[in-house]
């Protein structure tokens, strides 16, 4: 414990600190509300934000990379079903370094949209994100490009300096299969500056423990926890195509949907060569509050 | 001119609009089901601990829009009208499934299927006296409720 707690300064205990308190907070929320979850962190299932009802999403990485300080980043995420094929979502992030600096490191705006309306074997969704992120950004929200290890390096008074603005797309594949969901993940990203485009994948495969729910309310039922596994990371540039110098991560991941509470999704990525991180400890909690609108009408 | 006529497109595109909605909960859904889907057999159909844990999955999931008896809110529809009732469950289980994504019905396809089996037998349940024990505390040893 008291290495654990001397891996960061005071002021990333503060910040732990307010994060498990926001999840107290949520924990013991009188709103009745509940998220149905994949056990994904970086790929999308075509699974979307049911309409109306808002989704808010704490998403954490924790890392220490090789020759660089020890980091936590955190990702608010607000989750807004739009209609039931389009989901709109902004993300807040930030990072704390140690030894360095805490800072807020950008924001994105992401839409995904559905477009066959019915179920297939395989089920397409589009992914559309405008990104202002700076370079000092380490949520590891997807890989792209020639990212690596090197990148994580750099002072964050330095890396503040660069900020991208980039549009990122998507092909999003997924498939339920008795009871698994597989999930492909295609990403595109052109900085808007002159940049080339740069590639990136993530893999999934999850399947809740129990298919059927029990007749009786209980919490620790395999019913609300699911597994899996994620493989993810960058796939080069246009002029450079590949898995060369790029940087890959492999995991299981596992989540607990608290009956009408929060969902927790845990995850260790392990880096699969020498451009990554050794291990990404990965931790998302999110909360949806169903319709969303009608804590704001008259008489509700 | 120009006016009346903008004017009256969007009185047309109004008028399209309410057809549509009218036809989404005349149950237009229904016709899209394929006989294969349709004809498909509920394993758990009357049994009361399915009743039971598909009641439990309806409050978590459908509640906040048909509501907790099922009787719908605001323009949510009923699930104890006769259309719903009258469905087979394959229907029911089919619209789970695709959902009817244009009229706001999502899909639940994440939803493990004898899950959703669960959810069409208390859906169905609805029609029935077993909904009015269930609410009661009767209905199963084992609901907790």
């Amino acid at each position: 414990m008291l290495r654990f707690v001397s891996l960061f300064d005071r002021r990333t205990c503060n910040w732990v600190a307010a994060a498990l308190f926001g999840l107290a907070v949520l924990c013991f929320s009188p709103v009745r509300a509940s998220a149905q979850e994949w056990p994904y962190l970086v790929t999308y299932s075509h699974e979307l934000e049911e309409p109306g009802n808002l989704e808010i999403a704490f998403k954490n990485v924790q890392a220490a990379p090789v020759n660089g300080n020890s980091f936590i980043s955190s990702t608010m995420e607000l989750e807004y079903g739009a209609t039931a094929w389009w989901t709109t979502e902004v993300y807040l992030s930030g990072q704390h370094t140690q030894n360095d600096s805490t800072i807020f490191t950008g924001y994105r705006w992401e839409n995904r949209f559905r477009p066959l309306l019915r179920e297939h074997f395989i089920n397409p969704v589009i992914y559309v994100e405008y990104e202002d992120i700076n370079n000092a950004d380490k949520t590891f929200l997807e890989i792209t490009g020639h990212h690596s290890i090197q990148d994580l390096w750099v002072p964050n008074d330095v890396a503040r300096q660069t900020v991208e603005r980039s549009i990122e797309t998507k092909l999003i594949l997924s498939s339920n299969v008795r009871g698994w969901n597989f999930s492909e993940n295609f990403i595109a990203e052109k900085n808007l500056k002159n940049e080339p485009w740069e590639f990136g994948y993530a893999l999934g495969a999850s399947r809740p423990l129990a298919l059927k729910a029990r007749s009786h309310n209980c919490w620790l039922c395999r019913e609300n926890f699911s597994a899996g596994a994620e493989l993810y990371g960058g796939l080069g540039d246009r002029y450079s195509f590949g898995w060369k110098q790029t940087s890959q991560y492999l995991g299981p991941t596992v989540a607990f949907n608290i009956p009408k509470g929060p969902s927790i999704v845990f995850s260790p990525s392990f880096g699969l060569n020498d451009n990554s991180v050794g291990v990404l400890w990965r931790f998302k909690v999110s909360y949806e509050i169903q319709q969303i609108g009608s804590y704001f009408r008259r008489g509700q | 001119m120009i006016v009346r006529k903008s004017g009256s497109f969007a009185a047309l595109m109004a008028v399209c609009a309410v057809f549509l909605c009218i036809a989404a909960a005349d149950g237009a859904w229904l016709k899209n089901v394929p006989d294969a889907d349709r004809q498909r057999v509920n394993p758990y159909a009357g049994q009361k601990d399915a009743i039971a844990a598909g009641n439990r999955v309806f409050l978590d999931k459908c509640a906040k829009c048909h509501g907790d008896d099922g009787t719908g809110r605001k323009k949510k529809p009923s699930l104890r009208t006769d259309r719903v009732q009258k469905a087979t469950d394959g229907e029911i289980l089919w619209l789970l499934k695709n959902g009817e994504l244009k009229h706001g019905m999502p899909s639940w396809s994440a939803m493990p299927e004898p899950m959703r089996w669960q959810v069409v037998t208390f859906v169905k349940s609805l029609g029935t006296s077993f909904f009015g024990e269930l609410n009661r505390g009767g209905g199963s040893e084992e609901s907790g409720r």
